[in-house]
């Protein structure tokens, strides 16, 4: 922890986006634009069974129908999506048995990226399946967790060894027809992760996904199904980078949360794609659809994320709380600097009894930038006695910047309770001044403060990646004062 | 230490500061009184690096330095401690960790390296001590819900942290009550030597019962017009401040 929280200090004066390398690995792309023919190439590519092409091909002529949507706070040139290649797989031998036989260069990305693959994750608990281009590499510590039953796989294995499961989950919480962003990713997602944990096991390790875009002119589209049986428990972790380029690349995802009676699940994000450089050039557009279900009674599933990355966040996180009792929360921070634009929040939709959510959201904007919350809590007519709490603070650093707040609020009950409470501050020069007075330099400052106004939220994530959002706090935000 | 010569400031075209002048040596205790709106804060905002104050002439040296060519924590690192009279509140950031922040940008500036989280607890546990500054409070985040006295101990804990060479205290005893006044006044006490100095503002006569200074000076109107010992400050608290203000007039009628 000590030697971390001065790493942090150092990066903070030294600056840029780290991530911003580019890895020489060989491809197979698929060829440039949007066809049935491109989603046969990639489905074939894949080997997949007849039931997923047919999901895939209905999903492109849904797709047909619908128009990108408008109504989010932003503003981007419209996205021509036959200039996106749709698939772009790192080569590779034949079948991967062990890490020995994964590519050297990208070995060498993950490590530069500081995740080791190998078993040296032990000592510190997490499970990575890493993503590159949209193809998960390698996934370790398969052996240790299949013993206690969980599956924890690419989402192109699962579809192979655990087709039962996959055919009656995906889709479930976000089926293909639900919006523009996530029918296309229904129709050309290429690999994933999968995640089952059976009937009454905590997952004694953190599990982890890293994604990463490395090719150019290539979308991301990669989706993760997690499945938590009655009485089970899991924390799961996803991390994103993405190399510089100048160009915009999309990034649409799908996540889909299940949990049963009892069951809980903690999903946690730092989402650190490439912004774009201080002119607003190049960057990703993230535009994801984050879903899950509390399908039994007495389940919770919590969303944590923290958002420095991306030129564009298009992202709401949500949860149907079906079960009675159950719990849904959506903790998380924004931090948009020079043109970055965020339109993020949550969506708690109240179903069963007693059902209870809870959404803090904390948004920082410095520069240019446009950060907006936009949130729906909704209460039906059988959630007798659900509650929400919904605390929304925005952060302004410097006076060309914006921060909103878009809360919609549909109460369907007479016994449910919903309280919306929102905050806009300023870093002040009183309290720069006093840092400064303690020999505590600008940046250093900002970082510190920064890191304080969102320690609800910090607190909520697990302890490997605490240390590395506070560092991406502070670098996100260099330069956005004086 | 300290030498300011002829110092002029103002803000917002409006002049504060007319000509000051002041020599502090190591080991030294000055105490700079006078009335309301003639300056004091000013000048130990200006001492300290406050931006919104405009220096249009006269020096500071400090350690045979330009002082106002420094950025502010420069000056903090180089042993400058303000003491704020109203010290900010800042959400979210204990003061442990405000501190540890502090103490190892001070110590990497010094060529040191940084504490460990032991030897970081230990020193704070020690200066904990000092000011009677309870464990539950260093836990909390800096002045946020702080009572006065609280402020005022959390100033002089920072002081003995950061350990400065020059240490400037502005009106740390206004808002106290007796028994607060008596442990903020015996912090500064305990951490005086021969090789440090302090500048304590003040309006009252009553700290200077327990921190006696080695030269009162009274200021008006934007400068120093009389100094004297310690019984200087008894004489003002007796006659008050238009006493010298008459004086003054006097003088200048002549």
């Amino acid at each position: 922890m000590e030697a971390s929280k001065n790493n942090i200090i150092e990066e903070v004066t030294q600056g840029e986006y780290k991530y911003g390398f580019v890895t020489d690995i060989e491809n197979d792309f698929a060829p440039t634009g949007l066809s049935e023919d491109t989603i046969r190439f990639i489905s074939a590519k894949k080997n997949e069974p007849e039931f997923l092409l047919e999901y895939r091909l209905k999903a492109y002529r849904h797709w047909l129908t619908l128009e990108e949507p408008e109504w989010a706070h932003l503003h981007h040139p419209k996205i021509n999506y036959q200039d996106i290649i749709f698939y772009a797989a790192p080569k590779k031998k034949e079948q991967l048995g062990s890490l020995d036989e994964v590519d050297p260069e990208l070995i060498k990305t993950f490590e530069k990226l500081g995740i080791s693959l190998n078993e040296q994750k032990m000592f510190t608990g997490v499970a990575v399946d890493a993503v590159i281009d949209s193809i998960s590499v390698t996934t370790t510590f398969k052996e240790t967790l299949a013993e206690k039953g969980i599956i924890f796989c690419s989402f192109s294995e699962a579809v192979k060894e655990h087709p039962d499961l996959v055919k009656k989950y995906m889709g479930s919480v976000v089926p293909y027809t639900d919006n523009f962003f996530a029918t296309l990713n229904s129709a050309v997602f290429s690999d994933g992760s999968f995640c089952f944990i059976p009937k009454g096991v905590r997952c004694p390790i953190e599990l982890s996904t890293y994604f990463r875009i490395n090719a150019a002119n290539t979308g991301q589209f990669e989706r993760t199904l997690i499945v938590a049986e009655e009485d089970s428990y899991v924390s799961y972790m996803e991390g994103c980078t993405a190399p510089q380029r100048d160009e915009n690349q999309l990034h649409a995802a799908i996540v889909e949360i299940v949990a049963l009676e009892n069951a809980e699940v903690k999903y946690s994000t730092v989402q650190n794609w490439y912004p774009g450089n201080k002119e607003g050039l190049g960057g990703i557009y993230n535009f994801v659809t984050k879903r899950g279900i509390c399908k039994g009674n007495n389940s919770k599933i919590s969303w944590t994320q923290v958002e420095t990355g991306s030129a564009i966040t298009w992202k709401y996180p949500s949860v149907i709380l079906k079960g009675d009792n159950s719990i849904g929360e959506f903790y998380s921070v924004a931090v948009t600097n020079n043109f970055q634009q965020a339109d993020t929040g949550s969506k708690m939709i109240h179903i069963g009894k007693n059902s209870k959510s809870t959404i803090i959201s904390k948004g920082i904007s410095a520069g240019k930038s446009n950060n907006s919350y936009r949130g729906l809590v909704k209460t039906t007519k059988s959630a007798v006695n659900a509650r929400n709490f919904s605390q929304c603070d925005s952060l302004l650093l410097g006076d060309k910047c914006g921060a909103h707040t878009f809360p919609y609020i549909e109460v369907g009950n007479k016994s449910s309770v919903v309280e919306h409470e929102a905050t806009t501050s300023k870093i002040s020069d009183d309290q720069l001044f006093y840092c400064k007075q303690r020999g505590i330099d600008t940046e250093s400052a900002i970082g510190l403060i920064v890191n304080g106004y969102a320690k609800e939220v910090l607190n909520k994530l697990p302890m490997e990646f605490a240390v590395e959002a506070q560092k991406l706090l502070s670098i996100s935000l260099e330069g956005s004062v004086g | 230490m300290l030498s300011i010569k002829d110092l002029k400031v103002s803000i917002n075209g409006k002049k504060i500061l007319n000509g000051f002048n002041l020599e502090v040596k190591a080991g030294e205790v000055h105490a700079i009184m006078g009335p309301n709106g003639t300056g004091k804060s000013t000048l130990a905002s200006v001492i300290a690096g406050r931006e919104i104050f405009e220096v249009t002439g006269g020096e500071i040296i400090y350690k045979n330095q330009n002082l106002l060519a420094l950025a502010p924590e420069i000056r903090a690192r180089e042993g400058i401690f303000l003491g704020f009279q109203y010290p900010v509140e800042i959400p979210g950031v204990s003061i442990t960790n405000f501190m540890k922040t502090a103490v190892n940008e001070h110590r990497k500036y010094k060529g040191l390296a940084p504490l460990t989280a032991t030897e970081f607890l230990a020193l704070m546990d020690e200066k904990k001590k000092l000011v009677e500054l309870q464990t539950k409070l260093a836990n909390r985040s800096v002045n946020e819900g702080f009572s006065g006295g609280e402020k005022k101990k959390n100033e002089i804990f920072q002081m003995a942290m950061l350990n400065p060479d020059l240490s400037i205290l502005d009106e740390t005893d206004s808002g106290l009550d007796i028994d607060a006044l008596r442990i903020v006044a015996n912090g500064v006490n305990k951490l005086k030597t021969k090789d440090n100095a302090s500048i304590i503002i003040t309006h009252y006569q009553r700290l200077l019962d327990y921190i006696v200074p080695d030269f009162v000076h009274v200021m008006y109107e934007g400068r120093i017009v009389k100094s004297g010992g310690k019984e200087l400050a008894l004489e003002l608290e007796e006659k008050g401040y238009d006493w010298i203000k008459k004086e003054l007039e006097e003088k200048s009628n002549l």
